[in-house]
């Protein structure tokens, strides 16, 4: 059974730009539901880089991302948005009219459905997806001996697991899959771990005992037939290479961004980014928008606050959309009662 | 003035003009070569990931601590670099990269 929810507006993408724009929605009566597909809200902002000071936010001469994110959370928190995280937008079907637009979004995860009059399209560059070391036929062996994540540990009981990467996904789980598996062997690049340094002093004791094997070098290629993997070819700096037998290979990059499913959906594209006007930025379907990072018009720049404007102006076009009888009145939250009443400051 | 070569996955070079103070990722997207640099020259994502012509490798600061880290996350040869943390200056005139496979 999946759910269904009718809504006015769905946002894809959590991120800085898809969260102020649920302010804007709100400020006109427009309910919405927020997609992402990281666990939390915050997009690059809050994935790429927290703790890194933005100076280019009106009024905020100086923000980190996470702070950004925490306050545009406590900005939006009157229109109480629902967040659906850890899901991927699959699909997204036009099911209405262009004068009456109406749309079926699909998620991945649990399948959750959607109906709703507009989409505002604020994914940033894409879905974030693990990074794949570019190896020859790595696709061959993802799903079968080849994981970017774990989901049962139960899988690796027994198996001759090689781990790759120096960070915190890859420590923990060497640490956590070394009393299970049959054989365990950390691969990373050099003998430096940015992970928790009490991860780090347990593999390199388990290291010491014997129990378990550490590489330093990069995966140059893969051995074994039928998507089953048998051996993995490692290849040291001085160029020299070793064969390291293993049934799983396991490889922790961090994440990027694709563009994912989004190129399906019927849209115009120009190099990954979603064409729209400036005046609406409207994509070439009526009632599906793309604001922020995503989309491209001439003189775009990449900047968050260029996203925060096209998100007040996507929002009055939705509004014609959301209540085609309504006549929309502009006004200002610093005098305008019934927009402070929404914002539950009205005196 | 200056130039640097770039060349891409489907191993053409191209020869850009340089611009002093810019980072090589900046010159090569100016140029519309297709290096994502997706955190925008952070030092957060290695998406503008290139390899240096071993000539060039010592004329190069030295990658700080959160490059390496960067690093980390990709498949590297000992030339690896990230192209957003070569500030271009004409001592780099002629600067010779490839860029690595994307992730």
């Amino acid at each position: 059974m999946t759910d269904h929810i009718e809504t006015d507006v769905v946002i894809i993408g959590a991120g800085p730009v898809g969260l102020f724009a649920v302010f804007e929605l709100g400020l006109l009566d427009i309910k919405c539901h927020l997609i992402d597909i990281l666990p939390k809200v915050g997009g690059q902002c809050a994935e790429l880089y927290p703790e890194k000071p933005i100076y280019d936010i009106p009024g905020f001469p100086m923000v980190t991302g996470q702070g950004l994110v925490d306050n545009l959370m406590a900005q939006i928190e009157p229109f109480n948005p629902t967040f659906h995280l850890n899901e991927m937008v699959e699909s997204l079907e036009s099911i209405g009219t262009p004068e009456a637009p109406l749309f079926r979004v699909r998620t991945s995860e649990n399948g959750t459905t959607f109906v709703c009059k507009s989409v505002i399209i604020a994914a940033g560059g894409g879905s974030f997806q693990p990074k794949k070391p570019p190896i020859d036929n790595i696709d061959s062996y993802e799903g079968t001996s080849v994981f970017y994540a774990v989901r049962k540990m139960e899988m690796f009981r027994n198996k001759k697991v090689l781990i790759v990467g120096g960070g915190d996904s890859a420590l923990d789980w060497t640490v956590n899959l070394q009393p299970i598996a049959k054989r365990l062997t950390l691969l990373h690049r050099r003998d430096a771990f940015r992970a928790a340094p009490h991860t780090v002093e347990k593999m390199r004791s388990l290291v010491a005992s014997g129990d378990m094997d550490l590489h330093l070098g990069q995966v140059s290629a893969l051995k074994g037939d039928n998507h089953v993997l048998e051996g993995a070819v490692i290849r040291k700096d001085d160029g020299s290479e070793h064969l390291v037998d293993c049934d799983v290979m396991l490889p922790f990059f961090g994440l990027t961004m694709k563009l994912g499913p989004i190129a399906e959906w019927g849209l115009n594209l120009h190099e990954n980014l979603i064409p729209v006007d400036t005046e609406k930025f409207e994509t070439n379907v009526p009632g599906i928008f793309a604001i922020g990072d995503i989309n491209t018009y001439p003189g775009k720049l990449k900047l968050i606050l260029s996203g925060f404007h096209e998100g007040a102006l996507a929002a009055q076009k939705v509004h014609r959309y959301v209540y085609p009888e309504k006549k929309l009145l502009f006004q200002y939250t610093t005098s305008s009662t019934s927009l402070q009443k929404k914002l539950g400051v009205a005196a | 003035m200056g130039v640097i070569h770039v060349t891409d996955r489907a191993g053409q070079r191209h020869t850009l003009e340089a611009v002093e103070g810019w980072r090589v990722m900046e010159i090569i997207r100016d140029w519309g070569l297709p290096i994502e640099g997706l955190c925008g020259g952070a030092c957060e994502c290695a998406t503008c990931h290139v390899f240096v012509a071993e000539e060039w490798m010592d004329k190069l600061f030295p990658p700080t601590e959160e490059e390496e880290n960067q690093l980390d996350t990709v498949v590297t040869k000992p030339s690896s670099r990230l192209s957003c943390q070569i500030l271009w200056t004409p001592e780099l005139d002629g600067l010779e990269v490839t860029l690595a496979p994307s992730t």
